[in-house]
């Protein structure tokens, strides 16, 4: 009997330690990533990666990171539980951004000073196309059905709509001043694209590429000049959307439904990106000027912790 | 005496306090309202102004408002601790204090009573408070609100001392606006229930420290751990120590034949 709880609870302790979540931040000042354990809130350890690390992804299968290191102007890839350096990819110049498709076999890299987005075969480490954009694309992202690739062009201040098919653009949206990030729904059906110097979220509608709404945020004792919005996530039943609002510390919480600001989450300083727990039960951010990332508890809607991870915290990811 | 005896006084006390509190709407709106001015109005102000260094207990960033708090709970336990002391002069004026002063029991322990009477009104004041707070959108963690329930019983403990030892000075009502001017604002603007200490050492280190050793400052840490669900040890300790050390004053000042009132000529 003794014997049996025993090995129930060993089994137990390995079922936990191996859904240790773990949480990626990479550190664009300390050329480094950070590894934080959200339940405990904690600093597990940095890591050296690369010249200059800003964009982060997790492969689908969560066994490789790719890391963009801007100032080796390359994406490397890492295994995502040893943290060697697999290999590199051909990403072009000054990789700062990049998405992966649904399947996890193609990478789209914003590259800011060519205008354009490079195709890249994650298998042969291969280039495929280059596709000429508007001035300085920045956000990028994949429709989780797999159908667009979405550009953003911060000085054109345009939207792209890429056919994933043909790489080639089909449409394009023109959008609030200085589009910086952009996030799809999960059912594919709207993209969420925020426009830090007009400071503002706006909701697009897949099908017909037009503007459904514009929201803007009033954070108060905050001057509008501070309220510049960058990362934007939305939760998979399309409930809740969040938006990073930069140097106004906040994290907006919008109603995906309503499309009201229920409220703002006081976080560290100048907010950036943002990242669901796989559950999506929390939420992570990355705050690049107070060096620290908070954590976010999405069921009581209040900001539980913030960790002191390095120098200039820039993209985040999370790991099961 | 049997203990019944002292149970029965001590319940007398604090019955009449109570009594008092409730009869006199106007004393609790009052005593309610100035927190909440404090924190509508004057924490809105300052929202932005804090924010830059997270400092035990807390664990993220917060706002000016969840700041305060704790330290505008310290400011109703402080002007309650310095209204049953005016009380206790009132009383003094009015005769009821020498009827209580009769009474064959240790005068400690009426001293005490007293004492714990102001204390329950206080604490009284301070969940509702807190529960307004809460809808103003300042939440501790639930436990917290439990566990400050301890801390508050010292704190209230040793402000209440500390307004009882100065009914032991204060010869009449009127010069109660000396108290005000020279007791409450000093204690409250001179500690960290306003602004955070190293706040305060980056523009006076002086007052930083007066802040430190002023024993209302603790009472506040006190709380605002305790509120979160942590013991402060030294804040713990300097309150204890400051209630006893009070205490022992205030009993010592209300002994007729040794007190303050004797070196005084005696109340009116």
């Amino acid at each position: 009997m003794q014997y049996h709880s025993l090995k129930w609870l060993l089994a137990l302790s390995l079922i936990s330690t191996a859904h240790a979540e773990n949480v990626f931040v990479t550190l664009e000042k300390d050329n480094a990533l950070a590894i934080v354990d959200p339940i405990e809130g904690k600093l597990l350890k940095t890591v050296l990666v690369g010249q200059r690390p800003r964009g982060i992804a997790l492969s689908p299968d969560n066994k490789h990171l790719y890391i963009a290191t801007s100032d080796d102007n390359t994406i490397k890839v890492f295994d995502a539980n040893s943290f060697k350096e697999l290999g590199k990819l051909p990403s072009g110049k000054d990789p700062e951004t990049f998405a992966l498709n649904p399947a996890g076999d193609k990478m789209y890299v914003s590259n800011e000073d060519d205008s354009l987005v490079t195709v890249i075969d994650i298998k042969n480490k291969k280039v495929l196309k280059q596709i000429k954009v508007g001035v300085e694309p920045e956000g990028i992202t994949v429709s989780p059905d797999n159908q667009w690739l979405i550009s953003v062009s911060e000085t054109t201040n345009m939207v792209h709509w890429i056919d994933t098919k043909t790489n080639t653009i089909v449409a394009n949206t023109l959008v609030d001043s200085r589009p910086r990030a952009a996030s799809f729904t999960a059912d594919s059906q709207q993209l969420w694209v925020t426009s830090e110097m007009a400071g503002t979220l706006l909701i697009i509608d897949s099908q017909s590429k037009q503007i459904i709404k514009t929201i803007n945020f009033d954070v108060p004792g905050i001057t509008n000049d501070k309220i510049q919005p960058v990362g934007v996530i939305i939760d998979k039943d399309r409930n809740k959307g969040y938006v990073a609002l930069g140097p106004a510390n906040r994290v907006a919480v919008i109603n995906a439904k309503t499309y009201e600001v229920e409220k703002v989450l006081l976080v560290g300083q100048r907010v950036w990106n943002l990242a669901f727990s796989p559950d999506q039960k929390r939420l992570y951010t990355t705050n690049g000027t107070s060096n620290d990332i908070s954590l976010i508890d999405l069921e009581s809607q209040t900001v539980t912790k913030s960790v002191g991870v390095g120098n200039y915290p820039w993209g985040v990811v999370a790991k099961p | 005496m049997s203990l019944m005896h002292y149970w029965r006084a001590m319940w007398g006390i604090i019955g009449r306090e109570l009594w008092r509190f409730i009869t006199q709407r106007e004393r609790f709106i009052s005593a309610l309202v100035r927190p909440l001015v404090w924190l509508f109005v004057f924490a809105a102000g300052f929202r932005a102004a804090l924010g830059l260094a997270i400092t035990p207990p807390y664990e993220t960033y917060i706002l000016y408002e969840v700041y305060i708090t704790p330290g505008l709970i310290g400011m109703i336990q402080l002007f309650n601790g310095m209204q049953s002391s005016l009380s206790m002069v009132y009383d003094r004026e009015m005769g009821s204090m020498r009827i209580l002063m009769v009474c064959p029991l240790p005068r400690w322990f009426l001293l005490l009573s007293k004492l714990l009477a102001g204390t329950g009104v206080s604490i009284l004041q301070v969940y509702v408070f807190l529960i307004i707070a809460w809808f103003y959108d300042i939440r501790a963690p639930l436990e917290g609100y439990a566990l400050i329930l301890p801390a508050l019983v010292l704190s209230g403990l040793m402000l209440g001392a500390l307004g009882l030892l100065l009914s032991t000075f204060i010869k009449q009502l009127e010069n109660f606006a000396g108290v005000m001017n020279f007791v409450i604002f000093p204690l409250f603007f001179m500690s960290t229930a306003l602004y955070p200490l190293w706040k305060m050492k980056e523009s006076s280190v002086l007052l930083s420290k007066l802040a430190e050793y002023n024993p209302f400052s603790q009472a506040v840490e006190m709380i605002r751990f305790a509120l979160y669900g942590q013991f402060d040890q030294h804040a713990f300790f300097y309150t204890l120590g400051a209630f006893i050390l009070f205490m022992a004053a205030a009993i010592l000042g209300y002994n007729p034949s040794k007190g303050m009132m004797v070196k005084k000529g005696g109340p009116n």
